[in-house]
């Protein structure tokens, strides 16, 4: 158990929250819901870490404005210093979250267009469920299971969900990677936002893909995993 | 009954895998160059060898000019034929050498994933200096930067960093080296040190730490390890004093903010000698406008640090742009009438696309 009500790293205070449930939603995926301590905007990320002697990370939030929780969506690395420890928090154990910040927040009455790999999509879960909507969400897996919320986002945006799976168990809407499908749109509209969030290789490559059809950069909003 | 057989099948299969397996790996030997005299000295022990025999790989290791165990003639022939069974020296001899018009030249490396990386050579007057990668592609996504379009494609080891500076042609007469080729050096930092130990250590290349610079976009848990444990010269690519402005350049900003990148450096003791320099791309009608210096002005206020303006390299699929040279003039004095000691560094090796930020290995 953690003593420290709040512990600093580098420029961010990070205090003391409570854990309020977490589910392995896939392999290795974990969805950790702890208190709302403080005001969010979709799009906004946290601090976090499970005590003073480990380093915070950067996850976005992945819930929506008006929620009573605060959730993440995290990626288990084993061979990590963090994500072991979190994986094994239960009910009522302690972690440290700084207050909300970012600028991944979408602009009201702005079409849009969210592109995600992974868990990637977490910011965009937290758009839908504050009522954002796009004009379409690519959502790119290789494992079937990875297309995280799936149900919550067929059921709001109909077919304006595009699932693009690069496996090989035959299932999704598209086959192929998200560059993919981009690259095989004739036209894409160019005075829509288009958000980005994944690894860098897919940010980089949809970057340049989206410049290439002529979308101005001021248009691509881009958050790297890192 | 079937599904039984198949699971035995399976098995058998998966058994002669594994045997397949731990023979390749037995048959592949661990190369010596790029061990520190630490790790020499755990291997010769462990081989049951006398303990000086690691200061004596040492030497020949980084002193001498060898190209096998064999030619280590002041060991003895059971200790060379110990360290055969087992190792090998390591060096890799670059696949490829374009020269560009100014003299510049780009090495491709092959590591040992099978991937290559490039190394660029910069003469200038008296000095030759080595740009070295310190990863196969970069995770950073940068904008402004051709290597990040590669994606990430794995670390490169201490060994294979070092063998960037000892197998180019102009290995005798180097005089500085800097981390700025493909990857971030921070993110492979137990490498970086590693190679960075072996090149400044008297057992190894015995160069001074003054001539050696790495840089970084700024991973603020890596920036503080590597200013207590390294005593080389650090340059940070900071490309606008804005802070949304550089989220939008440089997504790493995100996680490691400007401003605790500076706070960082500016906590830290200094000698006299170590050189803090910040890096900074100029692109035209962007990040080289008065508001810009009066703001680098006030951010790196009390850094003794010197700037270092590049100009930008346009690559494909980006929207930033070149700004010209009467603006880069104008920007630079600006910047030294604010007291901050600024250059313009000159671009090299342009058509052979081995200047700042072009390096990549994507095509191969």
């Amino acid at each position: 158990m953690q003593n420290e009500l709040s512990i600093k790293s580098g420029s961010h205070f990070l205090f003391r929250n409570k854990v309020e449930g977490q589910i392995e939603v896939a392999e290795g995926k974990f969805l950790l819901t702890f208190e709302k301590q403080f005001e969010l905007k979709a799009g906004h990320v946290v601090a976090l870490t499970s005590g003073a002697d480990i380093a915070p990370r950067i996850y976005s939030l992945c819930c929506g404005e008006n929620e009573q929780y605060m959730q993440i969506l995290y990626d288990l690395k084993p061979e990590g210093q963090l994500t072991p420890l979190l994986s094994t928090l239960k009910t009522g154990s302690y972690i440290y979250v700084s207050k909300p910040y970012g600028s991944f927040m979408p602009e009201k009455e702005m079409p849009m267009w969210w592109i995600a790999t992974g868990t990637g999509i977490a910011p965009f879960r937290s758009m839908l469920q504050t009522g954002y909507k796009p004009q379409i969400l690519l959502h790119g897996a290789r494992v079937k299971d990875n297309f995280y919320f799936e149900r919550e986002f067929k059921t709001a945006l109909k077919a304006a969900y595009i699932q693009c799976y690069s496996g090989n168990e035959g299932v999704g809407d598209f086959f192929g990677r998200v560059s993919k499908y981009l690259e095989q749109k004739e036209q894409l509209p160019h005075d829509n936002k288009y958000y980005l969030c994944g690894r860098a290789l897919m940010v980089v490559e949809v970057r340049d893909l989206l410049i290439s059809k002529g979308i101005p950069y001021e248009n691509i909003i881009s958050e790297i995993f890192f | 009954m079937v599904e039984k057989e198949m699971n035995q099948e399976q098995e058998n299969k998966k058994s002669v895998d594994n045997e397949a397996q731990n023979q390749i790996k037995a048959e592949i030997k661990k190369p010596l160059f790029g061990s520190t005299l630490d790790e020499l000295t755990a291997l010769v022990l462990e081989l049951g060898l006398p303990k000086f025999t690691a200061k004596q790989l040492a030497d020949w290791l980084y002193k001498k000019e060898i190209s096998s165990i064999e030619e280590m003639s002041n060991l003895s022939k059971k200790a060379r034929e110990q360290l055969s069974e087992k190792y090998e020296l390591g060096l890799k001899p670059s696949v490829k050498v374009q020269e560009s018009k100014d003299g510049t030249k780009k090495y491709l490396f092959p590591t040992d994933s099978g991937k290559y990386i490039e190394t660029a050579m910069i003469p200038d007057k008296n000095r030759k200096t080595v740009c070295v990668s310190s990863q196969i592609g970069c995770k950073m996504g940068c904008l402004f930067c051709m290597t990040g379009k590669q994606g990430f494609n794995g670390q490169l080891t201490a060994g294979e960093i070092v063998n960037q500076v000892r197998m180019i042609d102009e290995f005798s007469s180097i005089t500085n080296i800097v981390y700025m080729g493909m990857g971030e050096p921070f993110d492979n930092l137990d490498e970086v040190l590693k190679s960075t130990e072996i090149l400044t250590a008297e057992w190894g290349y015995a160069m001074s730490p003054r001539r050696i610079t790495v840089s970084s976009i700024g991973i603020v848990p890596a920036l503080k390890r590597f200013l207590n444990e390294s005593n080389c010269n650090l340059a940070i690519s900071v490309h606008t004093p804005f802070e949304e402005q550089r989220q939008q350049l440089m997504p790493v900003q995100l996680a490691y903010p400007l401003h605790e990148v500076l706070d960082e450096i500016r906590s830290f003791d200094f000698d006299n000698q170590r050189k803090i320099s910040f890096e900074y791309i100029v692109f035209g009608g962007l990040n080289d406008s008065p508001e810009h210096v009066k703001e680098m002005a006030r951010i790196f206020n009390g850094i003794k640090c010197r700037v270092n303006l590049i100009r930008f390299h346009p690559i494909p699929g980006t929207p930033l742009q070149q700004t010209d040279e009467s603006r880069l003039q104008q920007f630079k004095d600006a910047l030294n009438s604010k007291g901050i000691l600024t250059i313009i560094r000159s671009s090299r090796g342009q058509d052979i696309f081995a200047a700042c930020g072009l390096l990549s290995t994507k095509g191969l």
